[in-house]
């Protein structure tokens, strides 16, 4: 089948524009121009997909399938026109490979769920990274616990890459899936995912990629990766909160159990026996966050519109940048060096203390991420406690980190 | 330069206790200890405490955090020993109502002594925490708590 690649015009990028589709970005913090460095952990929303939200709760909100009334029957395209322009997105081949979810923690959830429920057994394994978010950890875990199953690390190394002839040393034939991040929250690393998949089938083995800090960076084609299952939230890309996106090969999805029971999800009830609706809605029990498919929707047009290599172009230009000013500020250490790096600059700073970093820089209207990104293996690979982590968006500027870099140098005056 | 709310809250004091914090050593022969963690910012105190009839006769304390809060732990361990662990106690309730600005508008600050310092806190909610994890890990410890893992979260 023929993959249509989506016309980009060749304009430049104009950043001032973009920004003012972001009210947001208009706010002053402290009495200053507020300085949005935390883009990892959310992205702002342009007015367009405010809009969308706004216009569905005016004009048509009601509740989707089975309706026969006029805004139901509304409410449902609108709902499922947002779940074929996810499809489009990361073009996968069908709607049905699509499930509505409350964002990427949930979509891991569930397949750790359903897919595990039906899968693991005592003694099977499952294979994550040394940098996974504590989201594509735990619900491996919770499962791993009833299922008796065990997990196993691909270690990654000090530049904050992880090496693929690790991984394949680690499978077994006990292997049922692995679970990989693309790109790590708190290092920045871009995970040679494909390479992972490769190696991975080559064993019959399924995998499930987080998306959460790719999606809004590069362009991510699920056919081109092969990957089995693909999570990723909406409010990291633009979107609203409160809704994310599980992609799930229809083979897969369609041996896999309901991850919850209610309505929507079934054909058929009687106290008995149910029978289960099909695919995606099987896995969409309850009334789904419909509003929220429909600002993502309108996301993903936006961000269609400029174009992803642009927007990654913008962002890489925005990284090197970032990464030389904060090299040369005396005293400070990037953490994650990899050679393949996205939007995110984590680094500790002589003994200052990330907290008050963060403080420091919040009064000069520079909002950064301090902590441990809930990636606390991470830190501790790492032998730290904690750092402070500056993303950026397609919105930033070069200016905002000059902001950074000058608020980092007047605060190591006042610890000196 | 530096904006007045800050400069409020990280004080020359507090500033001089975070590069050269007080007490800061392992106690070895220490009848009661306790450790702290907020699982928030990754902040974790060893308190180690020699208690004698009541009395705090040397506190000290490990560990890494934030400026306020290894300040805040410095201060504490200068303060509080030779004191009875009911003073110690007294204090602590009053340098928890300072940095949650719960205090009377008549209280008289000098009853905290140096820990008026600390009074900046009130207008940073979230730091809150890390004012008063060394404090709550000492009466932890103090108290003997069958779980002496203090958490603040």
């Amino acid at each position: 089948m023929k993959v249509e690649t989506p016309h980009i015009e060749k304009v430049s990028f104009d950043v001032e524009k973009i920004r003012k589709d972001f009210p947001i970005l208009k706010e002053l913090v402290h009495g200053k121009p507020l300085c949005y460095l935390d883009n990892a952990a959310t992205t702002q929303k342009p007015q367009a997909v405010i809009d969308s939200i706004v216009k569905y709760y005016s004009t048509i909100n009601s509740n989707i399938h089975r309706g026969v009334h006029y805004l139901s029957v509304t409410a449902t395209d609108a709902f499922e026109n947002a779940r074929t322009k996810v499809k489009n997105f990361i073009n996968a081949s069908s709607e049905k490979e699509i499930v509505f979810t409350r964002g990427a923690t949930e979509s891991i959830n569930l397949v750790a769920n359903s897919f595990g429920r039906n899968n693991l057994n005592n003694g099977d394994e499952i294979i994550i990274s040394g940098m996974e978010h504590h989201s594509n950890i735990v619900p491996w875990q919770l499962i791993a616990a009833e299922k008796k199953a065990v997990i196993k690390v691909i270690p990654i190394t000090d530049e904050g890459e992880i090496n693929v002839e690790e991984f394949e040393k680690l499978i077994s034939e006990k292997t049922k899936i692995v679970s990989v991040v693309y790109v790590s929250n708190s290092l920045g690393t871009v995970n040679p995912v494909k390479q992972i998949i490769e190696t991975a089938h080559k064993y019959n083995i399924p995998v499930l990629i987080d998306a959460a800090q790719a999606v809004n960076h590069l362009p991510v084609n699920v056919r081109e990766l092969d990957c089995d299952f693909l999570a990723f939230s909406g409010h990291k890309i633009y979107g609203p909160t409160g809704i994310g996106v599980l992609y799930g090969k229809e083979n897969l999805l369609d041996r896999m159990p309901p991850f919850m029971g209610g309505g929507d999800m079934i054909s058929k009830v009687t106290f008995e026996k149910s029978t289960y609706n099909e695919l995606p809605f099987k896995f969409e029990a309850g009334t789904s966050n419909i509003a929220g498919a429909v600002g993502l929707g309108t996301a993903l047009d936006y961000i269609s519109n400029i174009g992803l290599e642009i927007i990654s172009k913008h962002e890489r230009e925005l990284l090197d940048y970032a990464t030389k000013s904060l090299s040369r500020v005396e005293g400070l250490k990037i953490i994650g060096n990899a050679t393949e790096k996205s939007a995110v600059l984590s680094f500790v700073f002589d003994n200052i203390h990330p907290h008050d970093i963060g403080t420091f820089l919040d009064f000069e209207g520079v909002a950064v991420r301090t902590g441990h990104h809930c990636t606390q293996p991470v830190m501790d690979r790492y032998n730290i406690p904690a750092t402070t982590r500056a993303s950026f968006a397609m919105y930033n500027t070069k200016y905002e980190i000059d902001i950074l870099t000058n608020g980092l140098k007047k605060i190591a005056e006042v610890f000196k | 330069m530096i904006n007045s709310e800050l400069r409020e809250l990280y004080q020359q004091v507090i500033l001089d206790h975070n590069k050269s914090p007080r007490n800061f050593r392992k106690i070895e022969d220490a009848n009661k200890s306790a450790e702290g963690y907020n699982p928030l910012c990754g902040d974790r105190i060893n308190i180690y405490l020699i208690v004698e009839n009541n009395l705090i006769k040397d506190i000290s304390f490990q560990g890494s955090g934030c400026a306020i809060s290894k300040a805040s732990a410095s201060l504490m361990s200068s303060i509080v020993k030779g004191k009875t662990v009911h003073e110690a106690e007294e204090l602590f309730n009053k340098f928890h109502n300072l940095i949650t600005g719960k205090l009377d508008d008549n209280f008289d600050l000098d009853e905290l002594g140096k820990l008026a310092v600390f009074a900046g806190v009130r207008e940073f909610p979230v730091r809150v925490k890390c004012a008063s994890l060394a404090w709550h890990t000492m009466m932890s410890a103090v108290n003997e708590d069958e779980n002496k893992n203090v958490t603040t979260e």
